[in-house]
């Protein structure tokens, strides 16, 4: 019950984008069509779970194992780099289609600042785990749902700036002004769901 | 004089956040106040002008190919000594900017400088720019975090200017990020047309 909880808090009460203000680039960028807006949240969802799986292992069994702790950033920036080049070279080959439908979105991954984010929180442990312990199995069921939590409030986004781009904006607000109105808008709504992570606890009996 | 022209380029006329639109992810997550704004500014500034500074000194050694992991290296180097030296002496600073300074490293402003204007000029300059789109991040982030302080709590730089009691409270949450910034850049698109 509790990876229920971690999934229903990481995507809807601290979604990633619109509550902690992560991987806001690809956000803003990357949401003027609900179906590039899915590409993104579909490349972003697989290599976050990956980086993260590979973020944790180095932690745990390299930078732990020597006290090298210090070189966290260095290395999980270097990792996640080395990965979003690797994850592209074998979808080339493996699946073409798949990669053509991502296109331009893999390689810009690399500085989505939500990928370093989650890897930091999950190799540190200081993320919501609703009282599990603190492992790879609950860091990969936080990073999913977070990517899920991103995808979500990408293409809701892009829904709305696709009705958007037909009305009649007043001059100084057109182009990204408007956008981050309309961001602050939805992130109110997602307000909304703050409180029911505790409801639900009750709910569970945890 | 030519310096100068650089330095005001980032502050005005290529401001990195009302202009360039870039590193919006601290710019929003850390100006729930004035003193958060500020802070992260300043950090951000001191990596942006040593990165530009190091990466104009090393612009000949690297090879073409291997240029974007070699600056992701030299900025991840010089944000873990700035994470180490804000942990030893400005503890508070640590605890109120939290995951957003290791987060420096994917910052685009440092990275787009690197590869915009460092890569391409010489020292002095390199480290003007740095200087100018530095004060320019700041400004930005002190200005956005005042308003929101103000509009949230009544207050700015814990001086208080109205009772807490008449404040909107979602101006310090997460949507006031996005309606105030939103706001800000409308009010420079004004002044600039």
């Amino acid at each position: 019950m509790a990876y229920i909880l971690i999934f229903i808090t990481a995507i809807f009460v601290n979604n990633i984008v619109l509550s902690q203000f992560l991987g806001i680039c690809p956000f803003l960028g990357v949401s003027k069509k609900v179906d590039s807006a899915l590409g993104m949240g579909a490349a972003v969802a697989f290599v976050l779970t990956l980086a993260t799986i590979v973020t944790y292992l180095i932690q745990t069994y390299v930078l732990n194992a020597f006290g090298l702790e210090y070189l966290q950033t260095i290395a999980f920036i270097l990792v996640i780099a080395a990965l979003v080049q690797m994850v592209e070279i074998i979808l080339k080959k493996s699946a073409p289609a798949l990669y053509q439908a991502l296109g331009v979105f893999l390689p810009l991954i690399t500085t989505n600042c939500c990928i370093l984010g989650v890897a930091i929180l999950v190799a540190n442990g200081t993320y919501a785990t609703q009282g599990l312990e603190p492992n790879l199995l609950t860091g990969v069921v936080f990073a999913i749902s977070t990517a899920i939590g991103f995808a979500l409030a990408l293409v809701v986004f892009a829904g709305i700036r696709e009705q958007l781009a037909m009305m009649d904006v007043p001059k100084g607000l057109q182009g990204m002004s408007i956008a981050l109105i309309t961001a602050g808008l939805l992130a109110m709504a997602f307000m909304g769901f703050s409180g029911v992570d505790n409801g639900l606890k009750v709910l569970f009996g945890l | 004089m030519n310096n100068m022209k650089v330095l005001l380029n980032g502050i005005i006329k290529e401001n990195p956040t009302f202009v360039l639109l870039l590193g919006m992810c601290p710019t929003l997550g850390t100006t729930s106040s004035a003193i958060n704004g500020l802070s992260m500014g300043l950090a951000t500034m001191a990596v942006l002008i040593f990165s530009n500074l190091i990466i104009s000194l090393i612009k000949n050694l690297i090879p073409d190919k291997v240029r974007i992991p070699s600056f992701i290296v030299v900025i991840a180097s010089l944000v873990t000594i700035l994470q180490m030296l804000i942990k030893a002496y400005a503890p508070e600073v640590d605890k109120s900017l939290g995951l957003f300074i290791p987060l420096i490293v994917v910052n685009c402003i440092i990275l787009g400088r690197a590869e915009a204007f460092a890569a391409k000029n010489g020292v002095v300059s390199s480290i003007f720019d740095g200087i100018g789109m530095g004060i320019g991040f700041t400004i930005a982030l002190t200005l956005l975090g005042a308003v929101r302080e103000l509009l949230g709590t009544g207050k700015v730089f814990d001086t208080t200017l109205f009772p807490e009691s008449y404040g909107a409270l979602v101006f310090v949450l997460a949507p006031g990020a996005f309606i105030a910034l939103g706001y800000l850049i409308a009010i420079m698109n004004k002044i600039k047309n």
